[in-house]
């Protein structure tokens, strides 16, 4: 099976680790090479990569990773947090006057987006700024845009200025404004054609236009799915016209878009906006951290540990884990699991959390309410049963017992002991010991440990810890 | 090096080359630089110099697979054990990246146009890559070869889509056929195969609305269009033609999978590679999904259309010439 994520990934280099309580150089390097080729794959400009892997890797050196149970997790979250950073911890608002007209321009690479998002922002502005837009379309070069431009204004309802393409577009925009003045309106988002930023003559049209339309924001638009040049491609627009925004098109794309990290880092224009489909309301403001985690490729992964480490303590897991290691499982790390769940709110939350389980146990049929029966039966067994569950496997009456005890049907409390016997198994496993040390575990039996008080389950049940 | 020979085209060659040069130039420029600064700064081969190099590589979007395999076969391969210095190198990186692309084949990069009867292209590929303009630079090429050639308006989706198509059809010449308010494009590729039959037409470009490989509901839409046309016609479409701009990074490799798996993608057209970017994903596209590269667009002009020159386009990355 094809490792998915970074996170499965780097939980897999880094699996030896767990436990061990220390790290070699090894286990770094192979982890960085995962984040490495991860970055790459995004598209995020080598050369960021390389600065940026120097520096985590520093970081994961340190305690945090090394004591974590979950090093891959812990490395995961530390590219997390540097890639957040790296593009802005927060999102950066459009530039606007606070009144009078305020000025978009759009520029970009052919085929970027821009007359649609042209269209978008006007729409986006005038819901949510409560702006009276003008589009002023001087893209007088790409056969019908003008006319695209056009329609788009007639869907949204938006007046067009436009002069054919025979008028220079530095004319089209002069009068454009003047003509946004006259109308009272407050807004002009001024259209231009696409044009390589190696063309000199084209590159002059636009600082032309910047001078004569003053612009309170230059936003260039750049599509999610550029590979490595990116960065020429911004810096080039930047130098040329000083771009205050970035606007991100094609997001509804399955790139990975590192582009975003790459122009931010390393021109350091703040992308505003992201396109996120055809539709002339897909348009979304920019968050750093949602962009980190599409550039990992794992989704909500890190949400799961950011919910794990803000809920579950550090020392309480590790001492789980510590058993697990030792082959030790009984019903009373299994209540202590249950309610580690039951504090992160979702089954989804232990998957993160216990070494290795996590796409193991996807798939597997889950009932809230089971989870609260197993509370119930766990709390009718005595203390001596719950460390050394072989003493009910093997015994009808002390289930018969726990059976009445808990209200449970026998039947229910006899699958608990073989999905316990069952599961005991996988743990041990995950947990990385080998077939022999379990036999040997097994024979030993649990060792005794401080018992923490059962509760009996019939609080609100909100978990969904379901086997 | 005569690979040109591979191509079965030595006709205007040098002219060709010199303006695919011109476009190329800045890509040429960037990547070279880089090559030799890499071979130049290293006097044995080292650990180190192979990770300079495969830099070099994912600087020009040549795909992060197709790099690091390349890279670890050049580490492997016999002549580099016996090179002296870094940079004898560097002619046996471009003989592996003939490899790369040739895997011992004799790619042909020739249009299919059938010798009698109609020929039916279908172009398609992701938003903005500049597919209508390509279909355009196209009919223009084939009506200069004596084609008589219809296009038709398939995008009936993005605002404007028609009109520039239109637009390039008076300015080419050609017919075109367009059917207003239309929004299933299906029926506008149906009407355009009945005109093209009836009008004894020798090639129909057939424009589709871009779409972005994973929305499954366009995809069945492109699905749909390549029914029809299989329908109507037996063997056609004769062409696929994947659209992909030079800028593209890694993504391609997932759009070139998509579009492959709703059509019959035949082979890639890589536009606007007179910008900076290397278009290098294009190598890894034909390594991971055998998919030729047929034609380059080199500007804006209706002749800046050219068919891929493997040489031209390695040599062109790997030229000496230094203008940065």
């Amino acid at each position: 099976m094809p490792l998915e994520t970074l996170s499965d990934k780097l939980q897999m280099s880094l699996r030896r680790l767990t436990g061990r309580g220390k790290l070699n150089e090894k286990d770094i390097d192979d982890a960085m090479r995962e984040i490495r080729v991860a970055l790459l794959e995004a598209d995020v400009n080598y050369r960021i990569v390389k600065k940026f892997i120097a520096e985590i890797k520093e970081e994961a050196l340190g305690e945090r990773v090394m004591k974590s149970l979950t090093p891959g997790d812990q490395v995961v979250k530390i590219v997390y947090e540097h890639l957040v950073a790296l593009m802005g911890e927060e999102a950066v608002p459009i530039n606007l006057k606070p009144s009078g007209l305020s000025v978009v321009l759009m520029c970009g690479l052919q085929g970027s987006g821009k007359t649609t998002h042209t269209a978008k922002i006007a729409n986006y502005l005038r819901k949510n700024n409560n702006l009276r837009p003008l589009l002023i379309a001087a893209d007088v070069y790409r056969p019908a845009a003008i006319n695209q431009l056009v329609q788009l204004g007639k869907q949204l309802d938006i007046e067009v200025f436009e002069l054919g393409t025979i008028v220079k577009p530095q004319e089209i925009v002069r009068k454009g404004i003047a003509y946004a003045k006259d109308t009272s309106k407050n807004l002009v988002i001024i259209d231009t054609a696409g044009r390589l930023q190696i063309d000199e003559v084209l590159m002059q049209e636009l600082v032309d236009i910047k001078d004569i339309a003053k612009p309170d924001e230059i936003l260039l638009t750049i599509d999610a799915m550029t590979g490595q040049d990116a960065v020429n491609v911004a810096s080039s627009f930047h130098e040329k016209l000083g771009v205050t925004g970035c606007l991100l098109t094609k997001l509804d794309s399955d790139t990975r878009g590192g582009a975003a990290l790459s122009i931010r880092y390393m021109t350091q224009i703040p992308i505003k906006f992201i396109g996120v489909g055809e539709k002339l309301d897909q348009l979304e403001v920019f968050h750093p951290d949602r962009m980190a985690k599409r550039i990992l490729g794992m989704g909500d992964v890190i949400g799961l540990i950011e919910k794990a480490t803000a809920n579950i303590d550090e020392d309480d897991a590790m001492k789980m884990a510590e058993r697990l290691q030792k082959g030790i499982f009984t019903y009373n790390d299994f209540l202590d699991q249950i309610k580690m769940i039951k504090k992160m709110g979702s089954l989804k939350g232990i998957l993160g959390m216990i070494p290795g389980l996590g796409s193991k146990l996807k798939g597997i049929d889950i009932d809230d309410k089971q989870f609260m029966y197993i509370e119930v039966a766990i709390g009718s067994m005595t203390k001596e049963e719950r460390k050394n569950p072989d003493l009910i496997a093997t015994s009808y009456s002390r289930k018969m017992r726990i059976a009445k005890g808990s209200g449970r049907p026998y039947q229910e409390i006899n699958n608990l002991t073989k999905r316990f016997a069952e599961m005991k198994k996988q743990m041990l496993a995950f947990a990385g010991m080998s077939e022999e040390d379990m036999e040997r575990a097994a024979r030993r039996g649990g060792v005794p440990m401080k018992a923490p008080k059962a509760k009996k389950g019939k609080g609100k049940n909100k978990g969904g810890f379901r086997f | 090096m005569a690979f040109g020979w591979l191509f079965g085209r030595n006709k205007k060659k040098d002219e060709k080359a010199k303006k695919y040069q011109l476009g190329m130039k800045k890509t040429r420029t960037g990547f070279l630089g880089k090559l030799k600064a890499v071979l130049s700064g290293y006097s044995q081969i080292t650990e180190d110099l192979f990770d300079d190099l495969t830099d070099v590589f994912i600087m020009a979007d040549i795909g992060v697979e197709t790099t690091l395999n390349f890279i670890d076969a050049l580490r492997e391969d016999e002549r580099v054990e016996e090179c002296e210095s870094a940079e004898e190198l560097q002619p046996i990186i471009v003989d592996k990246m003939f490899d790369l692309y040739l895997k011992g084949e004799i790619v042909n990069n020739n249009l299919n146009v059938q010798k009698d009867g109609l020929s039916v292209f279908l172009f398609v590929g992701v938003n903005g890559v500049g597919k209508t303009t390509t279909i355009a630079k196209i009919a223009y090429r084939l009506k200069n070869e004596g084609k008589k050639v219809l296009l038709a308006a398939g995008d009936t989706f993005r605002a404007g889509a028609v009109d520039q198509l239109e637009e390039w059809a008076k300015r080419v010449n050609v017919d075109i056929v367009i059917k207003k308010g239309a929004t299933d494009p299906s029926s506008v590729i149906f009407d355009a195969v009945k005109r093209a039959k009836e009008g004894n037409y020798d090639v129909l470009l057939c424009d589709t609305a871009g779409r972005l490989q994973n929305k499954a509901g366009l995809m069945a839409e492109l699905a749909k269009m390549n029914k029809v046309i299989e329908r109507e016609i037996p063997g056609a479409p004769h062409e696929t033609l994947l659209v992909i701009d030079a800028t593209t990074g890694q993504n391609g490799l997932s759009q070139a999978e998509a579009f492959n798996e709703v059509t019959n993608v035949t082979g890639v057209i890589l536009t606007k590679l007179d910008g900076t970017s290397k278009g290098g994903i294009v190598l890894a596209i034909r390594d991971k999904y055998n998919l030729p590269i047929k034609m380059v667009g080199l500007g804006e002009k209706l002749d800046d259309l050219e068919y891929f020159d493997l040489e031209d386009y390695i040599m062109g990355l790997f030229d000496e010439e230094e203008d940065e």
